[in-house]
């Protein structure tokens, strides 16, 4: 069962906001105590989505939770925007797979980097991703 | 009546018993545990007992005044699992206090049947909850010993050695998964930028198989070695794995491999333009 | 700060990124460098990343810029002092910034960039 520990949402709208918002999810991963390979992996991960958010959508939230289930401790981020969605879910998680100016590595590579992914999108309605990184994950 | 409060009166009449009959059991562990420290720890639960269990209460071990017990047998419980005693050994130790129990009971209450059946039937449905919880919390004793243990392996199993001036082994025994890949990658690469090494050289011959989920393991790590400026050796190629390499279709072309570690040093002072003389004399 | 410091080092060019960069700085930094290299005939150029704690998949297309520009302007590209964290994540998203050379610290990528690039002998003597 996962327990909620503590939770925040960052607005996203410009560009500046993406090295503050990672800043955020270092100060969260660090508080939980989580490792120096552990912390890159999802701060570049929360990264490669909110980047996602801007480019896509132009704006939206990002909501930050301290998790714990068991004796493991964990955060999970959810970028949700009200963009123009993703038609082809699958095609979209492929490496190489891009239909902005892009390597196409964001949405495979950032699954690639945590424990838990989701994605969950609606053309013209938007799209939600949830990722999820253990302490020690 | 109330067969639990009579207890208290008996209560040094009780302990002995319940000494008696832990002492008297074969498998008692003399090497793991004193007499004396067995008898402490047995009248710590013994008053703790006493003082919580009435006959209103004896049905209901979720009810408050059953915490000190339970702290107190979860505590001997878990300790018990680390020192190495056995779940049998374990569970003998509580259910012998109802064997005491009963003992005094039958000696006092023999004249009312009734009642001592009636009083018998909650305290063997008592010691089944407090075994349980006693197994319980053996098994999570136990379980931690387990953890600290698989901690402890994957540190000490993948020591990163300075064999010369700008050149790292890493010897690597047992199998490799994906969070033992993980321990060796940070070790290694940390290494790399502590001692400015330019050359490591992995070592697989403790490796007993190479699949292609362990290839794909190795090959991450020579990439995230490449990226940060080094130069990654595999050595320790034996013939099973280069057969079972080739027969997965894995490429490992891509990176330096060696059949031994001695080729892979040679090759590494090879590439730092060092030479290995015998002296002139 | 609006621009990073590009230094000059003889035929080299360095450059230190010392904050985690926001998009359009690093733009810049591209276009900047690029600048750089033309106008000083630079034949390598050392990118030093030890303090970049983030290298997602924007700042490694960056970097594969600056090296494929460079490198049809005939200078080399170094990226120096990557940090492990950094390597492991770049290797796990899928990123392994080819056509990149790379170097433990500033001193190796260096003698990388002199062993890579053969200059005249005289020109080595001015870079001391």
């Amino acid at each position: 069962m996962i327990v909620v520990l503590n939770k925040e949402s960052i607005p996203i709208d410009k560009e500046q906001d993406v090295v503050l918002f990672r800043n955020r999810v270092k100060e969260y991963t660090i508080k939980i105590g989580m490792g120096v390979v552990n912390q890159t992996k999802l701060i570049t991960a929360a990264s490669e989505l909110v980047r996602n958010i801007l480019k896509y959508a132009g704006k939206g939230t990002v909501l930050i939770e301290i998790i714990s289930s068991g004796r493991q401790n964990g955060i999970r981020l959810v970028f949700s925007d009200k963009g123009p969605g993703i038609s082809d879910v699958p095609l979209a998680m492929k490496d190489g797979f891009s239909t902005g100016k892009s390597l196409g590595l964001g949405l495979p590579g950032a699954r690639r980097l945590v424990n838990e992914f989701d994605i969950k999108s609606t053309v013209g309605k938007g799209t939600t991703v949830t990722i999820l990184k253990w302490k020690n994950g | 009546m109330d067969l639990f409060k009579a207890l208290s009166k008996k209560r040094s009449r009780l302990l002995e018993l319940w000494m008696q009959y832990q002492l008297a059991d074969i498998s008692l562990r003399e090497d793991l545990m004193e007499n004396e420290e067995l008898r402490a720890q047995s009248e710590e639960l013994l008053d703790a007992f006493l003082k919580a269990v009435t006959d209103k209460n004896v049905e209901n071990v979720d009810d408050p005044t059953y915490e000190p017990i339970i702290e107190i047998l979860s505590g001997i419980s878990i300790s018990r699992a680390r020192q190495g005693y056995s779940p049998k050994e374990t569970g003998n130790y509580v259910f012998s206090l109802r064997d005491a129990i009963l003992q005094v009971w039958q000696a006092e209450f023999s004249n009312d049947l009734a009642v001592l059946f009636a009083a018998t039937l909650k305290l063997n449905k008592l010691f089944d909850n407090l075994g349980i919880i006693t197994f319980e919390t053996f098994i999570k004793g136990r379980e931690e010993v387990i953890l600290r243990q698989t901690d402890e392996i994957s540190e000490i199993s993948t020591p990163v050695i300075r064999v010369w001036d700008n050149i790292l082994a890493l010897p690597i025994i047992g199998t490799l998964d994906s969070s033992r890949t993980q321990i060796v990658m940070e070790n290694l690469l940390q290494q790399i930028v502590d001692t400015g090494s330019s050359i490591a050289i992995l070592d697989i011959s403790g490796v007993p198989a190479v699949d292609s989920l362990v290839a794909q393991h190795l090959l991450k790590t020579v990439a995230a070695t490449r990226l940060m400026g080094a130069e990654c050796i595999i050595s320790g190629i034996r013939p099973e794995i280069a057969q079972t390499v080739v027969h997965l279709g894995i490429d490992l072309s891509n990176i330096i491999t060696k059949a031994t570690l001695a080729s892979a040093l040679k090759q590494a002072y090879n590439m730092l333009q060092l030479e290995v003389r015998k002296v002139q004399k | 700060m609006d621009k990073i410091p590009i230094l000059r080092f003889g035929h080299f060019l360095l450059v230190t990124i010392q904050v985690d960069l926001y998009d359009r700085l690093a733009l810049n930094l591209e276009s900047d460098l690029i600048q750089m290299v033309s106008k000083t005939q630079a034949r390598g150029v050392l990118i030093d990343i030890s303090a970049l704690s983030i290298v997602d998949s924007f700042m490694g297309r960056i970097i594969g810029n600056i090296a494929g520009m460079s490198k049809i302007m005939d200078a080399q590209t170094v990226v120096v002092g990557m940090q492990p964290a950094v390597a492991i994540t770049l290797i796990e998203l899928g990123l392994e910034l080819k056509g990149v050379y790379t170097a433990l610290n500033v001193e190796k990528g260096m003698s990388l960039l002199q062993s890579k690039i053969s200059l005249p002998d005289e020109d080595l003597d001015n870079i001391e």
